[in-house]
């Protein structure tokens, strides 16, 4: 914060150039696209962690008591649906990569401004049947939709959820697409592919997923849709069809979608890790590759969501190993950002606590994925609350936390203010203990044998004390998340105007003012160094010649 | 890589009123669009993929109830469809070569020509549709019923539920495709107003050879049905 602080009154920015409803909805501005998608993203955000509050006060006792068993079903289906298709995939993509990408690779826009203002509208539109769909009575056929419960068994609205999904899956679509092209054709002069961020190297893995993965996860939703409607019979064993066809189509797509919500976050850790470490990224071409590493043998380890569905011993076993096997990419990436801030000059604010965060919590949820993939071990803990855990520590304790350390790292490029630093770093303590406390537990809950998706554990009352303690994280975990929210938009106000780069942070994104202005670059930028070069930028600022 | 300088980009970009903002020459533009092209029919194979892999996973298991069902279909129809369908890709084909070379009335006649064949595709496949309602061969309706026996297997009776797997798929599969080309000519008729009116010529094709692109993918998923469908075990 020791560069002169901009008046941001006077200078036209992307921010204040045009005001009204129509010069934002329908701006073709990536980075105002951001801003839209960043409201959406955070309202499904509450609405999910509405229904897990829900949740986790059914299980405070183990009697049935807060809600029906329906209710309870519809609460942990609806929780799970809109999570991961209304918030975790697009959420550090659609917000952040959205913002930056151009930006970091010396583009004036992403490729395709129209299109990428089409998958904002779609994701709204997906997110609208959704809310649709809740109000109209919910759905409980579970966040995957196995046929042929349903496709034959349940009344709820079942069919709007699907083409809720099936909408928001080509907003993701389009989205990738962007990306692709953006990234190899609107790079900077210079931005070669060996200088490009991490966070451009995630997305564009990420992307490819999003391409290649969600049109399979599309057409299995509309043969579910065209089952359900016409009475057809493609998965319904009672017609000759096979219900693991479906499983198998829907986690092709829904395995590499765990991947499509952790590597953005991947991205995201790479950057922080570097600038709050003062170093360049250990192993930056064994970081890219590992990206595309776990890209691809992501899409090749979808079965072992089935190993007690009914695959065969032979495919189990080998699915167990590529299961492992994608563990290489994922270790290499923890060793490398550990390696990275070795020796460095480490400085504690609040993006690297959740940097932080990231790298313990996705380390274990890595490692207990490892369990998973062991086929024995897996028999025993299937569909159980060690399962549950698991994919939160991934999800929640790693992408999450990667999210709201991108948002903090990033929010004064994006708002021109500053966030209260001490909050900040308050928000992420309590997001890092209420996160443990809610999950934790349910590891060993799960071990124990407590099933998943159960609304009542009357018979097993031994489970209470772990159940209170994990609801008693997830009301922490709340505070957590509305802090940031709270000073976030307190500071769009109030909160000191951003210097261009506060961190001291490589990148072209710190180049240019806080915030940018529309077109990101008053000239197209030449790009001579190679990316995370803090050397050269300590040495500069501390007044020493640049050594080459 | 793009190493045009930079000061070429604002030269340009007073020059072609076809150039976008956030492209600094025409030639990052149309390479930027056709990768987009491109990236787009790889999200329809594998869109297309999920109901081919459901085929197959049903024919290995169903094949004689599947031979049974295909032989149901009316060979003339489909065969005349697919000779159609060739003959589309070739006019549009012609219609980006004329673009190219600069014959720009040309292009309107053969884009209106596309949509004449792909409409004349969709009719056809509007008459083999009536047929199978006509012969109570769709699935889901209460009256299906599917004559005969299982091919070389006189003593074995078509099981009724897997012939109606054949058509969920059949219907699945050529209606979304009759979908893609429905939006294919909405997308040509866009198109030839914009040739009529002069906009395309050698200088600025991309929208005719993109959306030449999309109607060959179409053109070679239908290559596939065709015979998938079609041509079950028809050598009998």
């Amino acid at each position: 914060m020791a560069t002169a602080v901009l008046d941001t009154g006077e200078r036209e920015t992307y921010l204040n150039r045009e005001y009204g409803i129509k010069a934002w909805l329908l701006t073709v501005d990536h980075k105002r696209i951001a801003l839209l998608y960043l409201m959406g993203i955070t309202f499904f955000f509450f609405i999910g962690g509405f229904f897990a509050l829900l949740i986790r006060l059914e299980l405070l006792t183990p009697a049935g008591d807060l809600v029906q068993a329906d209710t309870y079903n519809k609460l942990f289906t609806m929780h799970g649906q809109i999570m991961v298709f209304f918030f975790l995939i697009p959420a550090v993509p659609a917000v952040l990569g959205n913002f930056l990408i151009p930006i970091m690779i010396g583009a004036k826009d992403l490729a395709f401004p129209r299109i990428n203002l089409l998958s904002w509208y779609l994701y709204m539109i997906g997110g609208v049947l959704m809310l649709y769909t809740i109000l109209a009575g919910g759905v409980d056929t579970g966040w995957t939709f196995y046929t042929p419960l349903s496709t034959e068994f349940l009344k709820t609205n079942v069919t709007t959820a699907a083409l809720a999904v099936f909408i928001s899956g080509f907003s993701s679509i389009l989205t990738g697409l962007n990306f692709i092209v953006t990234t190899h054709r609107m790079r900077a002069p210079g931005m070669t592919w060996n200088r490009l961020p991490l966070f451009v190297w995630a997305h564009y893995a990420t992307s490819i997923i999003q391409v290649l993965g969600t049109p399979v996860v599309a057409i299995a939703i509309v043969l579910v849709a065209l089952e359900r409607l016409f009475h057809l019979g493609i998965f319904n064993p009672s017609l000759g069809g096979d219900p693991l066809l479906f499983q198998h189509l829907f986690w092709f797509y829904s395995h590499p979608a765990v991947y499509i919500m952790i590597l953005p976050g991947m991205g995201i850790i790479s950057e922080i890790v570097c600038c709050f470490s003062r170093k360049r990224v250990f192993g930056y071409k064994a970081m890219a590759i590992a990206l595309l590493g776990i890209a691809v043998v992501g899409f090749l380890v979808w079965a072992h969501h089935m190993f007690v569905a009914g695959i065969s011993l032979y495919a189990a076993l080998i699915f167990s190993f590529l299961s492992y096997f994608v563990a290489v990419p994922s270790a290499i990436k923890v060793f490398n950002w550990t390696s990275t801030m070795y020796k460095g000059s480490i400085s504690y604010q609040t993006p690297m606590l959740y940097a932080f965060g990231f790298i313990g919590l996705f380390t274990i949820g890595g490692l207990t994925g490892l369990f998973l993939a062991c086929l024995g071990v897996d028999v025993h803990v299937t569909d159980t609350y060690f399962v549950v855990a698991h994919f939160h520590y991934i999800m929640v304790g790693g992408m999450v936390m990667a999210y709201l350390g991108g948002m903090h790292f990033w929010w004064p490029k994006i708002s021109g203010r500053m966030y209260p630093e001490g909050w900040g770093r308050l928000a992420a303590l309590l997001v890092f203990v209420g996160f443990n406390l809610t999950f934790f537990p349910q590891f060993v809950l799960g071990y124990m044998g407590m099933p998943r998706r159960y609304w009542d554990y009357a018979h097993m009352p031994e489970f209470q004390v772990l159940n209170v303690l994990s609801t008693a994280g997830a009301t922490i975990l709340a505070v957590g998340y509305l802090l940031p929210m709270v000073y976030f938009l307190w500071s769009m106000r109030y909160g000191t105007p951003a210097p261009d780069n506060p961190w001291n942070a490589a990148g072209l994104e710190w180049t240019i003012p806080s915030p940018p202005t529309t077109y990101n670059f008053e000239e197209q930028p030449v790009v001579t160094w190679e990316a995370y070069n803090y050397d050269e930028i300590d040495q500069h600022r501390e007044g020493v010649p640049v050594a080459h | 890589m793009h190493t045009s300088p930079p000061a070429t980009v604002e030269a340009e970009a007073h020059e072609n009123p076809a150039l976008l903002h956030h492209f600094a020459t025409e030639e990052q533009q149309r390479n930027a669009a056709s990768l987009g092209m491109w990236v787009f029919l790889i999200t329809e194979i594998m869109f297309f993929g999920g109901m081919f892999c459901a085929y197959l996973v049903y024919r290995y298991s169903y094949f004689g109830d599947f031979a049974a069902a295909s032989s149901s279909l009316d060979l003339k129809w489909g065969t005349i469809n697919t000779i159609v369908l060739i003959g589309s890709s070739l006019t549009v084909a012609m219609a980006v070569r004329c673009a190219q070379v600069g014959k720009l009335k040309a292009i309107v006649g053969f884009l209106i020509a596309t949509i004449v064949l792909g409409v004349a595709f969709l009719g056809i496949k509007g008459i083999e549709y009536k047929q199978k309602f006509d012969e109570n061969h769709v699935p889901g309706l209460a009256g299906f019923h599917l004559e005969g026996h299982v091919p070389r297997h006189a003593d074995i009776p078509v099981n009724q539920q897997h012939a109606q797997i054949y058509f969920s798929l059949y219907f699945a599969m050529t209606g979304m495709h009759a979908l893609h080309m429905i939006i294919g000519v909405g997308l040509f008729a866009y198109l030839t107003w914009k040739a009529y009116k002069g906009r395309y010529g050698p200088g600025y094709y991309t929208p005719l050879e993109n959306g030449g692109l999309y109607w060959h993918f179409v053109d070679i998923v239908w290559i596939y049905l065709f015979p998938l469908l079609y041509l079950i075990d028809r050598h009998r």
